[in-house]
């Protein structure tokens, strides 16, 4: 059960991750090997057994409703690529 | 001063604090010299990305004003190296991506605070597997770290800096990250002590992402005492956490001390692979013989049938958390940004292309496969019911165990370059790690012993650890456990040959 180069690409476009076309086959070879490992869990029966999403007894914590400093905006843009009178600058999302 | 004639560098961090509290020395003293090791060793082991010499000495003069003034703790004046993977306000933090090449957070993270109030001293961030993704220190985006026992061989990973550091004497102690074993395997395969405690129970606030269900900060220090201080500071409830457990913390030194009379290990069977190294088998029941000698009663029969699923699990869950957590890399808000693109999509994923190293761009595209329609069930749901059924299988165990005692890593250091170019053969240098994260438990490596590189005489000798695994919050048994065996043994006594 292997990736074909189509499904790497498909996956690469929804990661957005650009690849190169080494990188394609490279990866489509690595990562089909991984996969198939995973088909030893179709072993498992896990007819009632319920998921686990992390292994605490904690569900919807919530914080506070309260209005508290943030942090300074100068800081906040300190590692922007393009910083704009307070603004992060980015490529136009709409052509 | 017993380990005078070892150098300041190779004081414990609880001697240390003895001769800064008589003012014997300073942390002036110390920290200079911890400096002055690090340029003499540092070359050759390469475990620092940054190394903070001025914010050190400028800490370490506070420390020294606060010894004058008696307001002291445990931690005060003590040179330490935080993985660089945790959040140091005004400090580079480059989780050692090329993507953070220059990162610089305005914010500390929880422990970088606790550390600070406490009057740690920062020398500077460790190496580590880019983004926390690898065993060996070999996927840092900038350069390998060095195993300082054999500089040909890897020091382990992801905090491979942290515990190379620490064994050769480059800080006093470290906080690491551990996610699928990566504070336990490095500590093991560098002879240093390594806790990895239960998830929740040290915040992870400003600690960079990797698998948010996985992910815990822990200490490592050549000794298990100083894990034991160590905690007593990281650990606690912190609002800012959402899966930071409300839960008391207990003195863990206090817990410190005495035989195990009483105590219940068990050993699981299945922890011992086919493949696993002769020599460390050996440590590894030679190590569990002490721990009986110390008065503890041994199951050599106990047994985790889930724990051969617990490899794909692992690499289902992990990276498809990753996937998620790793989307902000983009180039909008910080970091590497690639601007030469024809539209803002493709500026992202050249940026994402340059900025990431294979590995992670491997983890990536495994999570967003096995998170994807219609493979989401078969993947990311199962792996998740399979965890329930790890999880369950240790719950059981520890009805008659106190402790399962273990080995750390199936083999000792491998060379340089041995399995780069193969993912697979790197992910099965965790088999005895990951379920503990997969499970959510407290866990420790303590140094057990040594095998031969090569197996023989003539080989460099490699050191070995034993893991000691505890219920849900009982990192003080855990400690306690390990604390025992390292006072009847003197492995944790071992320096490199540097």
């Amino acid at each position: 059960m292997g990736l074909t180069r189509e499904e790497v690409l498909h996956i690469a476009r929804l990661a957005r991750v650009g690849l190169s076309e080494e990188d394609v086959a490279r990866f489509q070879e690595q990562l089909s090997e991984i996969l198939d490992h995973f088909d030893v869990l179709r072993q498992v029966d896990t007819e009632s057994v319920p998921p686990t999403s992390h292994t605490l007894d904690l569900q919807n914590v919530t914080s506070p409703d309260q209005v508290r400093d943030s942090s300074p905006r100068k800081e906040v843009l300190a590692n922007a690529p393009i910083p704009e009178e307070g603004f992060f600058r980015v490529r136009a999302v709409l052509e | 001063m017993e380990e005078g004639s070892l150098g300041l560098h190779y004081l414990t961090v609880h001697e240390a604090s003895r001769l800064l509290g008589q003012r014997e020395i300073t942390s002036r003293q110390l920290t200079e010299a911890v400096l002055e090791r690090i340029r003499q060793v540092d070359g050759r082991v390469r475990a620092y990305v940054t190394v903070t010499e001025d914010v050190a000495l400028q800490q370490a003069e506070e420390a020294d004003a606060r010894l004058a003034r008696g307001d002291v703790t445990p931690l005060t004046g003590i040179p330490v190296c935080i993985k660089d993977v945790i959040c140091t306000r005004g400090v580079r933090t480059t989780c050692s991506s090329r993507i953070l090449e220059n990162f610089v957070p305005p914010y500390d993270a929880h422990v970088t605070e606790r550390l600070r109030a406490a009057g740690a001293v920062m020398v500077g961030k460790s190496n580590m597997d880019e983004f926390a993704m690898g065993s060996s220190t070999e996927n840092s985006g900038f350069f390998p770290t060095h195993n300082p026992w054999d500089l040909e061989r890897v020091p382990g990973g992801s905090s491979g800096g942290s515990a190379a550091g620490v064994a050769a004497g480059e800080c006093l102690f470290a906080l690491g990250s551990d996610t699928g074993g990566s504070i336990r395997q490095p500590a093991s395969l560098c002879g240093v002590a390594g806790l990895k405690p239960t998830y929740g129970r040290v915040s992870r606030f400003g600690l960079v992402a990797f698998a948010s269900s996985l992910d815990q900060i822990g200490p490592l220090a050549r000794d298990v005492r100083d894990c034991a201080l160590a905690m007593d500071f990281i650990a606690g409830y912190d609002p800012r956490d959402s899966t930071s457990a409300p839960m008391e913390v207990p003195d863990f030194t206090a817990a410190l001390g005495g035989d195990l009379a009483g105590l219940r290990v068990g050993v699981p069977k299945e922890y011992f692979p086919e493949g696993m190294d002769a020599g460390v088998r050996q440590v590894i029941s030679e190590a569990v013989g002490v721990v009986e000698g110390l008065g503890a009663s041994v199951d050599w029969e106990v047994s985790l049938p889930s724990t051969g699923y617990a490899l794909a699990c692992y690499y289902i869950i992990a990276p498809s958390e990753a996937s998620a957590n790793l989307a902000r890399y983009d180039g909008v808000k910080y970091g590497f940004s690639y601007q030469e693109g024809e539209s803002m999509w493709e500026n992202m994923e050249k940026t994402r292309q340059h900025g990431f190293g294979d590995e992670v761009k491997r983890r990536i595209m495994l999570g967003t496969y096995a998170l994807s329609a219609g493979y989401y069930d078969a993947y990311y749901l199962k792996a998740q019911k399979v965890r329930t059924l790890i999880r369950r299988e240790f719950d059981a165990a520890f009805q008659s165990c106190d402790v399962l005692a273990c080995p750390v890593s199936p083999t000792p250091a491998f060379r340089l370059g041995e399995k780069v170019d193969d993912p697979f053969q790197m992910y099965l240098s965790d088999v005895c790690t990951l379920p503990i994260n997969i499970a959510g438990l407290p866990a420790i490596s303590v140094p057990a012993g040594f095998v031969l590189a090569g197996g023989g005489p003539e080989g460099q000798r490699l050191p070995v650890g034993l893991q000691l695994i505890g219920r849900p919050f009982d990192e003080a048994t855990v400690l306690r456990a390990a604390y025992a065996f390292q006072e009847a043994t003197e492995w944790h006594k071992a320096r490199p040959p540097l």
